[in-house]
């Protein structure tokens, strides 16, 4: 038996973008209103399992060629190596910082060294939910 | 300026990078790449001698963990110099020497990455200042000694070596670990220089002995002293470039650097004295006595390797008595054995390197290393015969090699010891020079039988799977390199004295003034004395037993096979495993219910035990805030969900009513002014909502369970006890004043941090450890979940390895 999900299809198409924007400006404002790297990560991670469940995997997999798993890693990766980053500035493991510049659009603008940590807790958090998600669903 | 920092992570460093550059360059031996690495960091490190041998140290901190007096700490003097020219002089040797050993169709790359996986974690050990530091590279050659073991993995005996050289030097390594957290305890300092410095105010502290024991441990177990020694023939089964390298230069030494580096905290202690001067001896009369007995040659040399340990090792005890006695004109004569110590760790190293080779070279060339099968090479293989030549008689300790000059000295502070006037040495002294004299007999028959057996006496060509033909020059160029050492070392013994021993004396004996002092000239020729009357004894009885070899061997069948250390060793290995066999089997049920049971009366035991017992579990309602009617309403509908759970009919009803409890807490949120827990509760809600509801499509139909009354009783004292305990916590936790304030955090976030959210602040900054660990554990899990259900073995194929 097919199921008739037109609707639950067609609301997926926009409504993923809206979640992935949301994610993405979670994960940017993270730093100073409600927000941050694990957050961002989970709404992220939720767009992908909505596409995931109003397609199949097969037809998400062709448009979408991510390996999770490769990104989870990644994500770990950029986690810890921003510790060992500080460390070859001379200053204590997993040290940060921040400082303000003046940037042509956006004017006044902080840029943190924790934006780059928080960048790989939140690939870890999308890679490892939806690598999860994925093969639990996909066990015979 | 060359920082010693980057010598240690240098070749790790390329170990990452060895297997891309494996999968690139097919056209050309990946050894000569990897060669560079050891190459490199010699000359780097050769270029530091003079100002080291002028009595310079550099010492380089990086910060690490302050917080926690961790801090990746370098200090190179002339102690540890002494082994980083050996780890890399001998690595670069060893490589070369294993590009023609290993052929292309080896796994190079792993091979050449483990490698250099060995030679930046013991460079880390030699040169790290900082005890955690140095424990942590420890412990990482034996990790790489281990994948270098089981190389060849498809051999049983290669696992097995492997896995008990892991066991016993891990062991040690741990018991190490808990001396240097005890020498924190003490000193409050993690520095071996800071140490050194303050330990005199510690020597009455109860905690001293138990230190030195437990430091020692791990030095003997590493450096396979005697019963540890064990682990070291079995560890033959690597390829020998390996044995060349870990199992006779380097990683076996570790062991007496720690002591030599100990020796001014330790030294001047009787019990010092006496453990590691006599478990020295001990493990060179048993290491050189078992080895005569050996048939495989490699064997032989592990046993050999195994009583030089010992020999150098009861030097640098009998050293440690100068610092009782202290700095006076008289104990100088003392110093002179860790002297002899440190000369003769080198000349091990050069000769030892050598005849490993020479075996690597029969084994690779004829196809058998067993003597029974061998003889009559040399005028067939006469390069690999004078090398063996070389090699064989300065281990021997024969004139004009290395060996000589180091065996005299060890001889003439045995002879020395004995007329000491402190521990009693007047009336036990005198084993001592014995005890060197007679495992010196043994080490000169088992040279004999080393070069007699293999290369003089009938060729047995019909024995042989292969012709006698003699190696690749590629095979011999190392080996000769090192017979050059052999022999120069001898010649000009009093180079090697100034720039590389004097300097190392001032590390192991600080407080001892000028250090010139402590060198004594080294002279090949000395007078009709003591010690090369002992050394002409040694030649005239080892000829002597040599040649009635077959009358006194049947000695050895007197030993009992039963109660060996290596039987004791399996009998051990098999009643753990056993052991803990039964104690899994125990509460491993395989029932989930009972997983929960466990883990919620833990949960009672420890966080209500706890509270209960620093007396927190007080309540006092009188400063909380009114509650207002869309809070109680909430908790209504909480409440009703809750029960109502327990009725529900289908696991979807089920699943539905647990989002109703998740989605209020996150109204709870909301109404608190908690906007950030209440996004990621909404969202986690939903996600586990999905997963949940994915589960479900693979699971039976939910039928009601039938359970005795005794399950049902358990199940209902566990869940009401886990309420109740809940309960509590959170109506106490208000009142609840034991720990620090974690306020000042929020205070000052945007200033410290520059972030106005308090939340990612501490999370990304304040504990950012925390959550780098979080993440590392986040996807170990999503890993596991992952090879638990892709990966597991299907039912058909049941002969899958494990």
């Amino acid at each position: 038996m097919r199921i008739n999900d037109v609707i639950l299809r067609t609301v997926t198409k926009i409504v993923v973008f809206i979640i992935l924007t949301f994610g993405v400006y979670l994960f940017l404002s993270g730093h100073n209103t409600p927000g941050g790297g694990f957050i961002g990560g989970l709404v992220l991670a939720s767009a992908f399992v909505l596409l995931y469940l109003s397609s199949d995997i097969e037809s998400v997999q062709k448009s979408l060629p991510l390996d999770f798993k490769m990104v989870a890693a990644f994500g770990v990766l950029l986690a810890t190596s921003t510790g060992f980053g500080s460390l070859l500035l001379g200053v204590p493991f997993l040290s940060q910082t921040f400082a303000y510049f003046d940037l042509p659009i956006f004017g006044k603008t902080e840029l943190t060294t924790v934006t780059i940590f928080e960048a790989g807790v939140a690939l870890a958090v999308v890679g490892v939910v939806v690598t999860i998600i994925l093969s639990i669903s996909e066990d015979e | 300026m060359f920082s010693v920092n980057f010598a240690i992570i240098f070749p790790f460093i390329i170990a990452a990078l060895v297997p891309f550059l494996y999968r690139r360059i097919k056209f050309v031996h990946i050894g000569w790449f990897v060669m560079l690495v050891p190459i490199t960091l010699f000359i780097l490190l050769a270029r530091l001698i003079p100002s080291v041998a002028s009595g310079k140290t550099f010492f380089h901190t990086y910060n690490w963990i302050p917080s926690l007096d961790i801090n990746f700490t370098t200090y190179l003097d002339g102690l540890s110099m002494i082994f980083g020219l050996l780890i890399t002089g001998v690595g670069s040797l060893v490589i070369l020497y294993s590009i023609f050993y290993l052929s292309t169709k080896e796994s190079l790359q792993h091979f050449y990455s483990y490698l250099l996986l060995f030679m930046g974690a013991m460079l880390g050990v030699v040169f790290s200042d900082n005890l955690m530091v140095l424990y942590v590279f420890w412990e990482l050659t034996s990790v790489s000694s281990f994948l270098l073991i089981a190389f060849w993995n498809h051999r049983k005996a290669s696992r097995q070596g492997a896995q008990k050289a892991m066991l016993i030097t891990v062991s040690g390594g741990v018991a190490m670990l808990v001396g240097f957290i005890m020498l924190h305890t003490m000193t409050g300092t993690f520095s071996v220089r800071e140490i050194v410095l303050s330990i005199r105010d510690f020597t009455d502290h109860t905690l001293f002995l138990p230190t030195m024991i437990l430091v020692l441990l791990g030095a003997f177990t590493k450096s396979a002293q005697f019963p540890f020694h064990i682990w070291l023939p079995d560890a033959m089964e690597a390829p020998t470039p390996v044995s060349a390298y870990l199992h006779s230069a380097t990683m076996v030494k570790a062991g007496i650097y720690l002591v030599a580096r100990f020796t001014p905290v330790f030294g001047g202690d009787q019990v010092w004295f006496w453990s590691v001067s006599v478990i020295g001896m001990m493990t060179m009369f048993w290491g050189s006595f078992n080895a005569v007995r050996q048939p495989d040659l490699k064997a032989l040399l592990a046993y050999s390797t195994i009583s030089q340990l010992g020999l150098i090792m009861s030097l640098l005890g009998l050293g440690s008595i100068a610092l009782n006695i202290g700095y006076s004109a008289d104990s100088i004569i003392y110093t002179q054995a860790t002297f002899a110590a440190l000369f003769h760790l080198i000349n091990h190293s050069t000769f030892k390197g050598a005849l490993f080779m020479v075996v690597g070279i029969v084994d690779h060339e004829l196809g058998t290393r067993d003597i029974r099968r061998l003889g009559g090479l040399f005028t067939l293989m006469p390069f690999t015969f004078t090398i063996a030549v070389i090699g064989g008689l300065s281990m021997a300790g024969l004139p004009p090699f290395n060996g000589f000059l180091s065996k005299e000295m060890f001889f003439a502070a045995t002879v020395q010891i004995s007329n000491a006037d402190v521990f009693s040495l007047q009336t036990f002294g005198v084993i001592f020079p014995i005890v060197a004299w007679i495992a010196s007999i043994f080490t000169f028959v088992y040279c004999l039988i080393f070069i007699i057996k293999t290369f003089l006496g009938p060729a047995q060509p019909e024995k042989l799977d292969k012709p006698i033909h003699e190696a690749p020059v590629g095979m011999l160029i190392s080996p000769l390199i090192l017979c050059a050492f052999v022999v120069g070392i001898f010649f000009f013994p009093d180079l090697l004295g100034k720039y590389i021993l004097q300097p190392s004396m001032a590390s192991v004996y600080p407080t001892f003034g000028d250090p010139k002092e402590l060198t004594p000239s080294i002279y090949a020729w000395h007078g009709f004395n003591a010690e090369l009357m002992m050394t002409i004894g040694v030649i005239v009885i080892g000829a002597l037993l040599y040649n009635q070899l077959k009358k006194w061997k049947p000695v050895y069948g007197l030993f009992s096979q039963k109660y060996t250390f290596n039987m004791l060793y399996n009998s051990m290995l098999s009643s753990t495993e056993k052991g803990s066999t039964i104690v899994t089997k125990g509460y491993m049920t395989g029932f989930l219910r009972d997983y929960l049971v466990y883990i919620f009366v833990f949960f009672i035991v420890t966080v209500g035990g706890f509270l209960f017992y620093s007396g927190a579990f007080s309540i006092d309602i009188s400063t909380d805030a009114s509650i207002r009617v869309y809070e109680a309403i909430l908790v209504g509908v909480m409440a009703v969900a809750a029960v109502a759970m327990l009725f529900a009919k289908s696991r979807i009803t089920a699943t539905l009513l647990n989002g109703v409890l998740g989605y209020s807490i996150a109204i709870f949120f909301v109404i608190f002014r908690a906007p950030d827990l209440a996004l990621t509760q909404l969202v986690v809600e939903s996600v586990t909502t999905a997963l949940f509801l994915l589960c479900f499509y693979f699971l039976p139909e939910w039928k009601r369970e039938t359970s005795s009354s005794k399950t049902k009783l358990t199940n209902a004292i566990v869940s009401i006890g886990v309420g109740v305990v809940v309960m509590l916590v959170a109506f106490s936790v208000l009142n609840y004043e034991k720990f620090e304030t974690i306020s000042r955090y929020f205070e000052n976030a945007y200033e410290l941090a520059g972030g106005a959210n308090i939340v990612n602040a501490i999370l990304g900054d304040f504990r950012g450890f925390d959550t780098m660990l979080e993440v590392v554990v986040l996807f170990i899990a999503g890993l596991g979940i992952f090879t638990m259900i892709k990966l597991r073995a299907k039912k058909e194929d049941a002969d899958i390895e494990n």
